[in-house]
C-alpha cells in the first residue's frame, strides 16, 4: 500500500505542478459545453420575416400581428410587391417571406378562397422546412378562429410533447454533449500522462520495480478521476445554470453515473496509452478514438434509431451511447437506477474490460 | 548471496527474423563491476531486459541474484536496482521528492525513507537543493541522484544502462568513483557503455558485437591477448569485418 500511496502523491505532485493543463483539463469541458450548447441548435428562433403586401387591410394587419406576437419572427420589411422580395433574399435580410394576394381581406370577407404564398429560404433545408411550419401554423391558427367566428365548431388542439415540451434542444443535446467532453478529455488525460513516461524513460523503471501492473495503472486512474469528478460537478451546474436543462431525477445518482463515465473513458485512455508510444500518438487516438464515436454514433445529434442495422451495432461498443441513455433518463426522465440498471451494468463491463486489457498490456515481460 | 551474482546461458532473443542476443554465456561475480561494451545495436540493451525481467528470452537461461528470469521475475524485481541512460527520475518533482517516490516504490517504511533520504542528500552533498525540481539541478548531480535512487532498497545487483551517455568526462569521472564505492560496498554492478575509456575501469568486461559476445576478461588480458595497447583498439578491430582474425584470437 506504501507503494500505491507514493504513486499516488506523486502523480498529485505532477497535476499541481502544472498548473496550466490542470486549467485546462477543469475548464476545457465548461468552454466546451457553453459553445456547444449554444452553437448546435434545431430551434427556430429570431426568423427574419418579410411581408408583401399590395393592399394592406385589417386582416392583414391582424394576421401581421399575430407574426409579431408568436416571438418566433422579427419582421424586418413589409413591402408592396413581390419583386421587392428578390433583393432581401438575396441579401439574407429575409429568411421567410408572406405574401399576400391583392384584397386578401376583401376575399375573405366576401367568402372567396383567399391566397397567401410562403417563400422560404431553403440554403439549409432543415432549418428552413422548420421555418415554413412555423408560418403556416401562425396562418392556419388564424384561419381556424376565422372559421370559429362564423360556424361555431370549436375545435381546440391541444399539442403537448412530453420530457422536452418547450421543445427546447439544449435540453435534448445537453446529457450527450457533456458524454462528449467528459469522454474526450478523460480519455486525453491518462492517455497523455502515460505515454510522457514513456518517453521520459520513466516508464522503464516502473516496470522494472516490484510495482504490479494493477498498482501503476491505479496510480494513474485514482488521481484523474478527482479531476474528472471536478469536470462532471461543474458541467453539470452549466446545463443547470446556464443552459436550465432540468435534474428531475436523483443528483447523487447522475453523480455516481458521471464518475463511472469517467472511469470508462480514463480505462480508454490508459488502454490507448499501453499500446502506443509517444505523446502525439497517444493525443491523435485519444481525440479520434472519442470525438468522431461519440458525435456520430452516441445517438446524441443523429438518433440512432434512422442509422443501418450494422452501425447500430457497432453504437452498442463505445460507451457515450449508453452514458447518452442514462443522463437523458435521470435529467429529463427523472427515472432511477430500476430503469437505468442495464445501462450501467455495461458501462461497469466495459471499464472491467479496458482494465484488464491493460493491465495485460503492461505485463511486457511475458511477451 | 550466492558466489555468482548473474548466471547466463546461452541466453537468446530474436524479434521475428532478427536475432538481437545470439547465445550469450556469461558469469558476473558478486562484488564485482562488470562492463558490457558493444556499439549502438549491438545487443546490450536487449540482454539487459532479459535480466531485469523486462523482456522474456526466446532461448536459453539466466539467473539473476539466483532467481531464474523466466519463472521468478517478481523475486528478482525486489534484489536489483535499475538506472537507464535517461535517468529515470522525475523532472518536475523536487529532489527529496523523487527519493521518496522510489522508497515508496519499493516498500521501504517511513522511517527507512526518511533516514536513507538524509543519507543520501548528506553523501551527495544536496542539503541545499533539496526541495528544488530536479530539472533545475545540473546533469552531474542528476546522475548521481539517479544512481542512489537505484541502490536506495539496497539491491543485491544494480545494472546501469548507459548511464553516462552525454555527459562530459569530469563528470563522467566523479560518476565512475562512485561505482567503485558502490562495489566496494558489495553491490554488484553490471554496466553497459560505449566508452572504452570506461571498459578499463572495470574489473572485467565482454564485448558485444552482433547480438554475440565476441570477447571476455579483464581489460588486462584482453589487451594482452589481442597485442593491443587500448581497449578501444581492440574494439575497433572486433567491430570492424576485416577484423576476423583477432576476433578469432580474443575469443574465449
Amino acid at each position: 500500500m506504501n507503494a500505491l500511496w507514493g504513486l499516488l502523491r506523486k502523480e498529485g505532485y505532477h497535476i499541481l505542478r502544472d498548473r496550466r493543463t490542470l486549467a485546462v483539463l477543469i475548464f476545457m469541458p465548461v468552454i466546451q459545453v457553453i459553445l456547444f450548447g449554444y452553437s448546435i441548435r434545431t430551434d427556430v428562433k429570431d426568423v427574419r420575416l418579410a411581408i408583401v403586401d399590395p393592399t394592406p387591410d385589417a386582416t392583414t394587419l391582424e394576421l401581421r400581428n399575430r407574426f409579431r406576437a408568436a416571438g418566433t419572427f422579427r419582421i424586418i420589411a413589409v413591402v408592396p410587391t413581390h419583386a421587392d422580395l428578390a433583393p432581401l433574399f438575396q441579401t439574407d435580410t429575409a429568411q421567410v417571406a408572406v405574401e399576400f394576394q391583392p384584397q386578401f381581406g376583401q376575399r375573405i370577407a366576401s367568402g372567396e378562397v383567399a391566397q397567401v404564398l410562403v417563400a422560404t429560404d431553403a440554403t439549409e433545408p432543415n432549418s428552413g422546412s422548420a421555418r415554413q411550419t412555423y408560418v403556416t401554423a401562425v396562418i392556419q391558427n388564424y384561419e381556424q378562429e376565422l372559421r370559429q367566428r362564423r360556424g361555431g365548431i370549436r375545435i381546440v388542439p391541444q399539442l403537448r410533447s412530453r420530457f422536452n415540451p418547450t421543445r427546447e434542444s439544449t435540453n435534448l443535446f445537453l446529457p450527450g454533449l457533456m458524454a462528449m467532453v467528459l469522454n474526450i478529455i478523460a480519455a486525453l488525460m491518462t492517455a497523455l500522462s502515460l505515454t510522457r513516461e514513456k518517453e521520459t524513460g520513466t516508464m522503464e523503471t516502473l516496470l522494472v520495480s516490484p510495482l504490479r501492473p494493477w498498482q501503476i495503472i491505479v496510480g494513474k486512474v485514482a488521481p484523474y478521476l478527482l479531476i474528472g469528478f471536478v469536470s462532471v460537478i461543474a458541467v453539470l451546474l452549466e446545463a443547470k445554470l446556464v443552459f436550465h436543462v432540468p435534474i428531475r431525477g436523483s443528483v447523487t445518482l447522475l453523480l455516481i453515473e458521471g464518475m463511472l463515465f469517467i472511469l470508462v473513458s480514463l480505462s480508454l485512455g490508459i488502454l490507448i496509452s499501453a499500446r502506443t508510444s509517444s505523446q502525439r500518438v497517444a493525443m491523435m487516438a485519444a481525440m479520434l478514438g472519442t470525438m468522431l464515436p461519440t458525435q456520430m454514433l452516441s445517438g446524441f445529434i443523429f438518433p440512432l434509431e434512422s442509422m443501418p442495422r450494422v452501425l447500430q451495432w457497432i453504437a452498442n461498443a463505445i460507451p457515450a451511447k449508453w452514458f447518452v441513455v442514462v443522463a437523458r433518463g435521470i435529467m429529463l426522465k427523472g427515472v432511477g437506477l430500476s430503469y437505468l440498471w442495464p445501462e450501467t451494468l455495461v458501462l461497469g463491463l466495459m471499464t472491467l474490460a479496458l482494465l484488464v486489457a491493460s493491465a495485460r498490456s503492461f505485463k511486457v515481460r511475458l511477451q | 548471496m550466492p558466489d555468482l551474482a548473474i548466471q547466463a546461458n546461452g541466453l537468446t532473443r530474436t524479434f521475428g527474423a532478427f536475432t538481437a542476443v545470439d547465445h550469450i554465456t556469461f558469469d558476473v561475480r558478486a562484488g564485482e563491476v562488470f562492463g558490457f561494451l558493444g556499439a549502438n545495436g549491438a545487443g546490450k540493451t536487449t540482454a539487459i531486459r532479459m535480466l531485469t525481467g523486462l523482456l522474456a528470452p526466446s532461448d536459453g537461461q539466466a539467473t539473476v541474484a539466483g532467481h531464474d528470469v523466466r519463472r521468478e521475475s517478481e523475486a528478482i524485481k525486489r534484489d536489483i536496482g535499475y538506472m537507464s541512460q535517461r535517468f529515470s527520475l522525475y523532472d518536475d518533482l523536487t529532489v527529496r521528492e523523487n527519493i521518496q517516490l522510489y522508497g515508496g516504490i519499493y516498500d521501504l517504511s517511513g522511517a527507512e525513507i526518511r533516514d536513507r533520504t538524509e543519507r543520501i542528500l548528506r553523501r551527495l552533498g544536496l542539503e541545499r537543493v533539496e526541495r528544488d525540481p530536479v530539472h533545475a539541478i545540473p546533469l552531474g548531480w542528476k546522475q548521481k541522484l539517479a544512481l542512489s535512487v537505484a541502490l536506495l532498497h539496497d539491491p543485491q545487483i544494480v545494472f546501469l544502462d548507459e548511464p553516462t551517455s552525454g555527459v562530459d568526462p569530469i563528470t563522467r569521472r566523479q560518476f565512475w568513483e562512485l561505482i567503485y564505492e558502490t562495489a566496494h560496498a558489495g553491490t554488484t554492478v553490471l554496466v553497459t557503455t560505449h566508452y572504452m575509456d570506461e571498459a578499463e575501469y572495470c574489473d572485467r568486461i565482454s564485448i558485444m558485437v552482433a547480438g554475440r559476445i565476441d570477447a571476455m576478461g579483464t581489460p588486462a588480458e584482453l589487451k594482452q591477448r589481442a597485442g593491443v595497447d587500448s581497449i578501444d583498439e581492440l574494439f575497433v578491430r572486433l567491430a570492424r569485418p576485416t577484423g576476423d582474425r583477432a576476433q578469432h584470437e580474443a575469443r574465449t
